[in-house]
């Protein structure tokens, strides 16, 4: 890790122990990130994408240290966030923050709007009082909502405006790192397009670090800048948008990419359809986790891990071919 | 992309109207919606939450909760028989018969306590009065057919042990039992991933192959309408705005609405600029029904708006199902229609 990266997470495992199936049968084990590495570097945005259950909120949590991870290192800005105690973990805290995906379910319905963007600097015991409430309107100023609307209630709130609180709430502490899980999946196309690009502005003037969790890959290509494609709790494909989109090599990544439904007729090329849903991570198979749907599986797949190595500059893939780029 | 003409529509909607009675006051909901739908063809409905589509759907059905909806106004004729104006008895028969429906969320909409096999028996039994066991077959078969592996052992198993694509097979096997001459499939996919998304559209176009079903289509997500859809009709704030064939939507969008919308959604390009584009978005939200409409009800979000719009403008018509209703529209050559 160099000084250029903020965030660094080396060979992360979270893994959840079960209840026993049955009295004598033994706990198994959920594998939810199971040895990720990757780094991001200041003012950039990494998007993460994967399908539902392959760990990708799980892997946004574990680095705020919200789960803890049980195995591997989260480095932020030169912190190894395990290693910190609670006072030093709370400092830390001030700099990383979060957006949820469901601005009706992450607002307290019972705190109105301004109390809610005001409770980090409350919690932080950030200034005086009077001071903190200049910055709660500073705020609202800045993520476009308007000074009289302190007192109103989420309920009063549409989608957007109510992500626009949680974003609000998330920059109170002047953060450098915000992990956003999928901020925009929950709202209106139109609106989607005002939360994105209000959080393109906000990194251009707060020089703000985004991990950016999405399952949309129209939304991702938009907005990150360095791409990881996440399959039941590994990356199996990393790259910086241009190349991932230009030349996917994973045929997980292909197979993503031709799910996307084409609005112009003329990208509507030859579907590559995945076959069923994605394995439990209670019962990950053996050897190369996407064997049970990939077109291409050998016997080799079906024993040996694929590791995730540079296959071009740049260009990391865990397969054990060389898919030649766009081919198939 | 097949012909758009020339099949007799199997569901035509006229004028449809529906009014909410909210604090004392009438709402239009639902203002003027006309539409047709052939055989074996699919019809997007698109639009912003709260836009009516879904309403629509509904209003089809005859399930507006009412009080406080009401259905005041409009024909919905399915091969010539007037919905609006049936006896309840036979608007019973027609839902999941004739007319059948895919919700969105398919944990709410399948009942938690009961196996699958017996929710999709208890239709067939309803709409068919066979028996028990012959019904049960059925539900097999049916299961078989939307592609669910293993149905003899799957039919035993509660929706909780299915994943959610699983699950929205087996809401489709449900609205297939009865063969249905129209399906209506709310927001089908939007719960799902894009992988399993594609399988559910394929099993659709399958079906609608097979039968020859029509389908309407409601959905926020332009991408799933270009997936599916041979026509599309937009819907703003309780208005048709514009109808088209896909091509005419997506190509030369002609309702400022439509535009916008279309601008605002980030597509997947292969090459991507290395700067990031901002997106161009449509400024404000959609307006609240309960004040009250006068005009145009997307002028005061539209880019064109000019002082005509004050006035609300009719369709006008440029083509066998294509209008548009626009103020800017009706300045060129299409004629004017209705109000």
């Amino acid at each position: 890790m160099t000084k250029r990266h903020l965030l660094a997470v080396d060979d992360l495992h979270v893994h959840y122990r079960l209840a026993r199936p049955h009295l004598f049968g033994a706990r198994p084990t959920l594998r939810a990130v199971d040895g990720v590495s990757l780094s991001v570097e200041r003012g950039r945005t990494l998007g993460l994408v994967g399908e539902s259950g392959c760990g990708k909120t799980t892997l946004g949590l574990a680095v705020l240290r919200l789960v803890e991870p049980t195995g591997g290192t989260v480095t932020f800005d030169g912190m190894e966030l395990r290693s910190l105690g609670a006072e030093a973990l709370l400092d830390v805290r001030r700099r990383m923050q979060i957006i949820f995906q469901d601005p009706y379910s992450s607002l307290n319905p019972r705190q109105n709007a301004g109390d809610i963007v005001r409770s980090p600097l409350d919690v932080q015991r950030v200034g005086s009082p009077s001071e903190r409430e200049e910055r709660v309107a500073e705020l609202f100023s800045l993520v476009g909502l308007r000074p009289n609307q302190r007192n109103l209630f989420p309920h009063q709130f549409s989608g957007g405006q109510r992500q626009r609180i949680s974003i609000a709430r998330a920059l109170a502490l002047n953060p450098d790192l915000i992990v956003c899980d999928e901020p925009v999946s929950a709202l209106d196309v139109a609106i989607q397009a005002q939360i994105l690009n209000l959080l393109g502005e906000l990194q251009e003037d707060l020089h703000l670090t985004f991990v950016f969790i999405s399952h949309d890959l129209a939304v991702v290509q938009h907005i990150c800048d360095e791409i990881a494609v996440m399959y039941l709790g590994v990356l199996v494909e990393k790259a910086s948008r241009r190349t991932l989109f230009r030349s996917p090599r994973h045929p997980y990544t292909r197979a993503l990419l031709s799910a996307v439904p084409a609005r112009r007729a003329s990208r509507r090329t030859e579907r590559i359809r995945l076959e069923g849903d994605i394995p439990s991570p209670i019962n990950i198979p053996p050897g190369c986790r996407f064997h049970t749907r990939c077109a291409y599986a050998q016997d080799r797949c079906r024993v040996e891990v694929p590791e995730l190595v540079e296959k071009a500059p740049g260009h990391w893939e865990a397969c054990h071919f060389e898919t030649s780029p766009r081919a198939g | 992309m097949p012909a758009v003409t020339g099949k007799p529509p199997v569901l035509e909607v006229d004028g449809l109207c529906v009014d909410f009675a909210v604090r004392r006051k009438q709402v239009r909901v639902l203002s003027d919606i006309s539409f047709t739908v052939g055989r074996g063809e699919t019809l997007g409905i698109i639009g912003e939450s709260g836009c009516g589509k879904s309403m629509t759907a509904l209003a089809l059905l005859r399930m507006i909760p009412s009080p406080p909806g009401r259905i005041t106004a409009g024909r919905v004729l399915l091969d010539g028989e007037d919905l609006i104006q049936v006896p309840e008895k036979r608007i019973r028969a027609i839902r999941g018969g004739e007319i059948s429906m895919v919700f969105q969320e398919p944990m709410t909409s399948l009942n938690p306590v009961y196996t699958i096999g017996n929710q999709i028996a208890e239709t067939i039994r309803r709409h068919k009065g066979i028996s028990g066991a012959a019904a049960w077959k059925e539900a097999v078969d049916l299961l078989d057919m939307v592609h669910i592996p293993a149905p003899e052992r799957r039919v035993h198993e509660y929706p909780h042990h299915l994943s959610g694509g699983m699950r929205q097979r087996v809401m489709i096997a449900m609205a297939l039992a009865c063969e249905p001459t129209v399906l209506l499939a709310d927001e089908p996919t939007t719960a799902l991933d894009v992988t399993v998304q594609a399988q559910i559209f394929d099993l659709l176009r399958e079906i609608q192959e097979v039968h020859g079903t029509c389908i309407v289509l409601i959905t926020h997500d332009f991408g799933a309408v270009s997936e599916m859809a041979d026509r599309v009709l937009v819907m703003y704030a309780g208005h048709k705005v514009e109808e088209g064939t896909l091509d005419e939507i997506s190509g030369e969008p002609r309702h400022p609405y439509t535009q916008g919308l279309l601008r605002s959604m980030p597509e997947i390009v292969d090459d991507p600029a290395d700067i990031r584009e901002r997106l161009p978005e449509i400024p404000g939200t959609v307006p609240d029904l309960l004040r009250g409409l006068e005009g145009c009800p997307f002028a005061p979000r539209c880019p064109s708006a000019m002082p005509k719009c004050r006035d609300r403008p009719g369709y006008t018509r440029l083509g066998d199902h294509r209008s548009v209703k626009c103020w800017l529209a009706s300045e060129g050559t299409g004629d004017r229609v209705g109000s």
